[in-house]
């Protein structure tokens, strides 16, 4: 098994929305005086809110503004399965495959979106609108199978579900 | 019906805020607690209650509190853990989402009770929007002088802080989430020092789960007395069991410790039996880290009792033929389920979700994944099968942190109960390949 | 001052020692293995689990034995503990489990490792590894990274004992590798394309226990047990200058500090004596240093001649 993760090109810090700073500013805020570094992970999910996923120049301005050093960030990133390191579509489809969802159907849940989206898990559509990633347990555990797409929880899924929710998806991601 | 103190509430209409939820009783504990109770005494009456560690270890969460080290100047916290991640259990993300405060008043109770000042919620970053109607509830909190200076003339501050963790099953374990809390990776801590005496940023910390803390306001509000009566021996009051897998009715489902097994898979009130009239094949009663019981040992223990839903029943036979409560995640299979490829997937689950710090927990999960993945998909051997539980006991006990040994205990007991189903496999792969093994038979003397 | 008993030994020690510690204090063969704990480096210790041992009575106060086996590198001995390291059976069971674990991923290269000869896991592979493997599974690879350009990284090899994290938490200005990713799939990187530029930087590799972190001065240069190791000084204004140069003929071919018999850097005038890059790295021309005399190794390795002889004959295991 080929574990490498080759090393990435280092980029400049990048400038987020001044919505995203403030927002930043006020989670930093919930910790003590010297303390900020409790609020990385909230900062990250906000990176994530605004750019989709987490790049490098993303990382390096957070270690900016929480005052630590790059590696840090880079080691908390890499060890939450949330964060995503690579481009992803505009919905990112994380559907369960732990146990409860598995006697549930996850199985044949992944299988039919792969089908329908035409990609395997972990890839992206060619038109950018979704990534199917598969995920541990999410905690729905009595109303698979389902999956999670950006914060929402979409339970006791069928196929005409399935359905529906792609093609809302695709309409909301139009505009 | 069985008395229910948690979620009796659940379901009125507007019960996530805080008018509706004052109205119907709520912030009852904080009231008596701060005017009428020193913060020993609301420590006595948890212990009195006999209340147990709901996250799933069961430690005695009276005792727990009275570990606390107090030293004088420096400051202790209370942290929640709402990392809910073991498969099978969503009873918290249930509480919180339905009754967030319910959470917030257990949580002013029990720092007042450890003279806790700062207070976090850390819940995992997966419950976003949980984390949204939390931070509301809290505002409100704040706004009617439940949080914040003074609260309630009592002269006793709280802050009270809700933050996200990012996607680790480990930061459930309390160390780990210490470690995440102050923004670093989930590693667990060695011991000691114990969180009680050097927790969060180095202080006195104590870390209890959500259904620990919410199922304190009807202790201080009725008694730790009144709370014990409920239940059987030293499983008193009641317990929130998340119900999942191939039931007609899955869900959260609060019940009385002491309520037989039979009753809660197949009664009107609980799960209404196996979906799709199947028969039972298999349950794992208490989250993917306890041992699985085979049909026979599920509603009945070895010796031929009733099995009900308390600590100790559960365990009955031991890790012969019993299992555990655990965080009450009841997980169960229909006779068409494969025990080997559902062995498998949580060897999956417990492998991604290892740290990676200790050397048995690192290497051992991710081999007996691989070991698992060829059982199932038709290339194992029979040596596999007593390789895994070689494995398995040179994991078992050796790691930092509780996760090795849950890793190996599902393991361990699928081989045990369903040995024959793991050989079949072996012998018969193509077969295995195309359909399932169906029900194991009990020993004949069993 | 409290009690211990460690393998029928009684040590008497300060409050608050481990149980390593205190087995060190003793000295001899009832001292634990240990790939992750460093005690010049805080913090260290816990991760690898080869140092567990039995702890048979707890303290005089509460002698009841411990359940579970215990890192005695982060245990605190109590007054009256019993604990038995080579003489438990359990011990050398799990240890030999643990050692497994430890092998199960490494890539076995020790003919091309530079570390073999001094390399702890290769120790504990021979005192406790079986003749053959029983994983059939694909190794786990890495590809070898250059951190910094006289350091150079073999992921594979790595046990991920995190030593080299605390020198560059503890000895650096700033530290710029850490471990990535979890599980299976940690790794010691520095996540993008980064050199490791810090005068102390070279103890990464004094600290580590196997081959993951050399020295691309010496890197294929010769195997170790062919040089002569010399205890030498040199003044030099960044360290004490206080280290041990290893010659063939007339010439360095490696500089690196004094280490004890647990492998860990000596303790000079109240100092822990880590030596800087230019003396390990840039000072190979012997004018340059002192030479004291011989420096006498402990010569604990499996590749030493007179051990792996005695061991090889008396071990009917190996014979057969």
């Amino acid at each position: 098994m080929k574990a490498d993760h080759p090393q990435a090109v280092n980029e400049a810090p990048i400038d987020f929305s001044a919505a995203t700073m403030t927002e930043m500013k006020r989670v930093i805020g919930l910790f003590p005086e010297g303390k900020q570094k409790s609020a990385i992970l909230s900062v990250l999910h906000l990176v994530q809110d605004e750019l989709g996923w987490v790049s490098v120049g993303a990382m390096n301005r957070v270690a900016q503004i929480l005052d630590i050093e790059p590696i840090e960030v880079y080691e908390v990133a890499t060890f939450y399965t949330m964060f995503h390191l690579d481009p992803v579509g505009k919905n990112v489809l994380e559907v369960c495959r732990t146990g409860p969802c598995q006697l549930v159907g996850s199985d044949d849940l992944i299988t039919y979106i792969e089908q329908k989206l035409d990609i395997k898990v972990g890839e992206t559509t060619k038109d950018g609108m979704f990534t199917l990633k598969t995920v541990e347990c999410l905690g729905a555990c009595g109303y698979g199978p389902m999956l999670m797409c950006k914060y929402h929880f979409y339970e006791r899924l069928t196929k005409e579900k399935v359905n529906e929710m792609l093609d809302a998806m695709r309409e909301a991601s139009k505009s | 019906m069985a008395r229910k103190l948690l979620i009796e509430h659940a379901d009125v209409q507007g019960i996530a805020s805080y008018d509706v939820y004052r109205k119907h009783g709520g912030y009852a504990s904080v009231e008596k607690a701060l005017k009428t109770m020193s913060p020993d005494e609301v420590v006595e009456e948890v212990k009195k209650s006999g209340l147990r560690g709901r996250g799933g270890a069961g430690f005695p969460t009276g005792m727990k509190w009275s570990f606390l080290a107090k030293p004088e100047g420096v400051e202790r916290h209370l942290v929640c853990n709402a990392d809910e991640s073991e498969p099978g259990t969503f009873k918290d993300r249930y509480l919180m989402e339905k009754l967030p405060h319910l959470l917030i008043e257990g949580m002013i109770t029990s720092s007042y009770a450890l003279g806790a000042r700062r207070s976090y919620i850390y819940i995992r970053g997966e419950f976003m929007y949980v984390l949204r109607i939390l931070e509301k509830a809290i505002a409100e909190a704040y706004a009617n002088g439940m949080l914040g200076k003074n609260i309630l003339g009592s002269g006793y501050d709280l802050d009270l802080v809700v933050t996200p963790g990012g996607g680790a099953y480990i930061c459930g374990e309390e160390t780990a989430l210490l470690e995440s809390l102050e923004g670093k990776r989930g590693n667990p801590r060695m011991k000691p020092p114990f969180p009680a005496v050097k927790g969060l940023w180095g202080n006195p910390t104590v870390v209890n789960n959500v259904e620990s803390i919410a199922a304190v306001v009807p202790i201080v509000n009725e008694g730790g007395d009144a709370y014990a009566k409920i239940g059987i021996e030293r499983s008193t009051g009641t317990k929130l069991i998340s119900a999942s897998g191939n039931l007609v009715r899955p869900g959260v489902y609060e019940i009385e410790l002491g309520l037989s097994v039979e009753e809660f898979i197949y009664g009107d009130d609980y799960c209404r039996g196996i979906a799709n009239g199947k028969k039972l094949k298999a349950c794992i009663p208490g989250g993917s880290s306890v041992p699985i019981l085979p049909h026979y040992l599920v509603t009945k223990t070895a010796a031929g009792t009733d099995r009900l839903m308390t600590y100790e029943s559960l365990a009955d036979g031991g890790f012969a033929s019993g299992s555990m409560l655990g965080s009450g995640g009841f997980i169960v299979f229909d006779e068409d389920q494969c025990i080997v490829r559902n062995t498998w997937n949580f060897a999956r689950f417990y492998a991604h979700e290892s740290c990676g710090q200790c050397s048995p927990c690192r290497e051992g999960t991710g081999w007996m994944e691989k070991v698992l993945y060829r059982l199932e998909h038709g290339t194992g051997t029979l040596e596999d099968i007593s390789l895994l539980e070689e494995i398995n006991k040179k994991i078992e006990g050796n790691t930092i942190c509780p996760l090795g040994d849950a890793a190996a205990w599902p393991v361990a007991a699928a081989i045990r109960h369903f040995r024959d189903e793991f050989e079949w496999h072996v012998k018969s792969p193509q077969e295995a390949q195309s359909r399932n093994y169906g029900l194991i038979q009990a020993p004949l003397e069993a | 001052m409290i009690k211990v008993t460690i393998d029928d030994v009684e040590i008497e020690v300060a409050p608050g020692t481990t149980i390593l510690n205190a087995a060190r204090q003793a000295g001899g063969d009832l001292v634990p293995p240990a790939m992750c704990y460093y005690s010049k480096l805080p913090g260290t210790g816990g991760k690898c689990r080869t140092c567990l041992v039995e702890v048979a009575a707890g303290s005089t106060a509460d002698p009841r034995p411990m359940p579970k086996l215990v890192a005695s590198c982060s245990t605190p001995v109590m007054d009256g503990m019993i604990v038995k390291n080579k003489t438990s059976e359990r011990v050398h069971t799990n240890r030999g489990g643990v050692v497994e674990f430890l092998l199960v991923n490494h890539p076995l290269d020790c003919p091309i490792c530079d570390q073999a000869g001094e390399c702890h896991l290769q120790d504990l592979g021979y005192e406790h590894g079986s003749a053959k493997t029983r994983y059939r599974e694909e190794r786990r690879t890495f590809s070898p990274i250059d951190i910094g350009n006289k350091i150079k990284l073999h992921m594979n090899r790595c046990i991920l004992c995190y030593r080299c994290v605390a020198v560059a938490n503890q000895l650096t200005e700033k530290r710029v590798h850490g471990v990535l990713h979890r599980g299976e799939h940690a790794e010691i990187s520095t996540y993008i394309e980064n050199a490791i530029d810090n005068d102390f930087s070279g103890n990464m590799i004094d600290v580590c226990p196997v081959g993951a972190l050399t020295d691309k001065t010496f890197r294929f240069k010769s195997r170790v047990w062919f040089l002569k190791p010399y205890e030498a000084e040199c003044a030099c204004d960044k360290c004490s200058g206080k280290a041990v140069v290893w010659m063939f003929g007339n010439e360095i071919f490696r500089v690196t500090a004094r280490k004890d018999k647990y492998g860990e850097v000596e303790t000079i005038e109240d100092k822990t004596a880590w030596i800087c890059n230019d003396c390990r790295f840039d000072k190979k021309d012997p004018s340059k240093w002192n030479l004291i005399g011989p420096r006498k190794i402990d010569r604990h390795s499996v590749i030493s001649q007179g051990k792996y002889a005695t061991k090889n004959d008396n071990n009917p295991k190996l014979l057969s």
